[in-house]
């Protein structure tokens, strides 16, 4: 079980969580398109936290047959899930969306990625996301 | 025999056992054992980098020389582009080619002529709906062989094209064998290469079972004698040259403009390719075609090549813009063979071949990330590479693997020292009973 504290807003470290986590998949010999998969949704969890959250937790756990992967976050929390899952849709801010993030496929992609997903969401508290890949 | 062939090769006198070759591999492929640099095979993508980091040139590439030609009734040159940029461009391209007849060649054969059909291939290939994209360019074999090891995930995105040379050499080869009835073995086809992996490709090949290229032999190797051949070619002598479209090749940018690929990327350096790739993995990078070359600058920056980089680069632009005016004032197309696909068709797929599991049995693999882990907070993390493996997290893989042991960190040793002498100290002021003097006497 791997936990990462992300900070939102602290692009310096943007994608280390979940490079570390890929790294150990393939340390572990996960097939290499399932690797991706995971390293994609952890991608995508890990980046939305630091776009939109105060703060959060990415939880990697491994199994021999499964990754979960779990983010809850303090932040602003999602208003309309339905209309964020849709591919495109964003909230996030110009600045943001100038580095070339917030492109709104973040949720559609972790969705597209996963064997299980899971989303809740209370505005003005937090998200929390539950992953569930299986390696075969 | 080996499973890999490989062309970088250490002198072990000359290795001082140093840490700049470590440092630098891109695939943590060496480690320093018994005072020297030794290569993991498997690791191993024949990149040069660590020839190019050597301050004691321990490191080389096995390429063949001049005098395999004897065993050959016919011999082709097919020189790189990236010759080209190793001679002023004062001196024109039918004499830089030309000089290789002069060193033994019975002929001599452009392989930027050869540059120019992958570019028709690429661009037909990148107009195709079941192209994976970002298509990749695999006309860098140190580049194919990263994806190989480190991104297996991407194999697909490769573009399943042969490289220039092997173009190169089943066009001539064929032809040779036909108009001069000679049987195929009878014929040498040599590659003039800037880079070490282009040897590994023809004695391993990547998409094809045999090369039609019989072997290569380093600019370096020969730069003498051509310096010298050049001075005495006569200025009219008559070899041809491919149109500055295939020549550009050898620059890094030069594939992309030749296939007029819209939406690209052109990435140079083996360890920027590697940081791009990873975000390719991540599907981050929306572009049709990627242009990735495992040295800086492209092929005229390869380990093998004499001249500066920059110098190079300089001298290559300055020949390209003559290059571009006489191929214009000719109103020269670009050669037109008419090339089927069997000459640019991979014969077979490339396979993965990861490096980074740590067993074979997933739940022994789990333990020793676990260990790994563990073991790896317990290191210094300085990354200093004494023990002989590149970093810390080398290390730690190291020790789970059987392969070291954690004194081998100078630090932990240190450590392990100090506790041992202030152990003997504490020992060392011990006193028998009998001599001891009692408080409560």
């Amino acid at each position: 079980m791997l936990d990462y504290v992300l900070k939102g807003g602290d692009f310096d470290t943007a994608g280390e969580a979940s490079s570390k986590i890929k790294r150990i998949l393939q340390q572990i010999g996960v097939r290499s398109d399932v690797i991706r998969r995971i390293a994609i949704s952890s991608y995508e969890a890990e980046m939305n936290v630091i776009i939109h959250a105060y703060s959060g937790v990415l939880r990697a756990s491994i199994y021999p047959d499964r990754t979960e992967l779990s983010v809850a976050d303090e932040g602003p929390g999602i208003a309309d899930i339905d209309l964020a899952m849709q591919e495109g849709y964003s909230t996030a801010a110009d600045h943001i969306r100038e580095m070339g993030f917030g492109a709104g496929m973040g949720l559609p992609n972790m969705a597209r990625c996963s064997d299980e997903f899971s989303i809740n969401s209370v505005a003005g508290e937090g998200t929390k996301i539950n992953i569930l890949i299986r390696h075969s | 025999m080996s499973e890999y062939f490989h062309s970088v090769r250490l002198t072990p006198e000359r290795c001082k056992g140093c840490v700049n070759c470590i440092k630098r591999c891109p695939t943590e492929a060496i480690r320093i054992r018994g005072g020297k640099a030794k290569i993991t095979e498997a690791r191993c993508i024949d990149c040069g980098e660590c020839i190019r980091r050597c301050a004691n040139r321990a490191k080389t590439a096995v390429t063949d020389s001049l005098d395999d030609l004897k065993d050959y009734k016919y011999n082709v040159a097919l020189p790189a582009p990236s010759l080209y940029s190793q001679f002023s461009a004062d001196v024109p391209a039918n004499v830089v080619l030309c000089a290789l007849i002069h060193l033994g060649f019975d002929e001599v054969f452009d392989v930027a002529l050869g540059a120019e059909i992958v570019s028709d291939a690429t661009v037909e290939y990148l107009r195709r709906p079941d192209a994976k994209k970002p298509a990749i360019s695999s006309a860098c074999p140190a580049v194919v062989r990263l994806v190989q090891v480190k991104f297996p995930e991407l194999i697909d995105n490769l573009i399943p094209l042969e490289a220039p040379v092997e173009v190169a050499a089943r066009l001539i080869r064929s032809t040779r064998c036909r108009e001069l009835g000679l049987a195929p073995e009878e014929i040498g086809v040599w590659f003039i290469t800037p880079c070490p992996a282009k040897m590994t490709a023809f004695k391993q090949p990547l998409g094809a079972e045999k090369s039609s290229v019989t072997g290569a032999i380093g600019i370096s190797q020969i730069y003498g004698e051509l310096l010298k051949a050049v001075a005495v070619v006569p200025r009219d002598a008559n070899c041809q040259r491919a149109t500055a479209r295939g020549v550009g090749w050898a620059l890094s940018g030069g594939e992309t403009s030749a296939a007029a690929a819209a939406n690209s990327m052109v990435i140079d350096e083996i360890h920027n390719v590697s940081d791009v790739l990873e975000q390719v993995a991540l599907g981050k990078i929306k572009v049709d075609f990627i242009e990735a070359l495992a040295c800086s600058g492209g092929c005229i920056g390869g380990p093998l090549t004499v001249e500066n980089r920059f110098v190079a680069e300089h001298r290559m632009h300055q020949r390209l813009a003559k290059m571009r005016a006489e191929d214009e004032a000719r109103g020269a197309a670009p050669a037109q063979y008419h090339p089927d696909s069997s000459l640019t068709e991979y014969d077979r797929t490339i396979e993965p071949r990861p490096i980074m599991r740590l067993d074979e049995d997933i739940f022994k693999a789990m333990y020793k990330v676990e260990q790994m882990e563990k073991t790896l907070r317990k290191l210094p993390g300085l990354d200093c590479g004494s023990c002989g493996s590149p970093n810390c997290k080398a290390l730690a893989e190291d020790i789970v693997q059987g392969e070291a042991v954690e004194t081998d960190c100078i630090f932990k040793l240190r450590e392990r020292v100090r506790d041992l002498a202030q152990e003997m100290v504490g020992l060392a002021a011990k006193l028998p009973p009998s001599l001891e003097e009692r408080e409560d006497d």
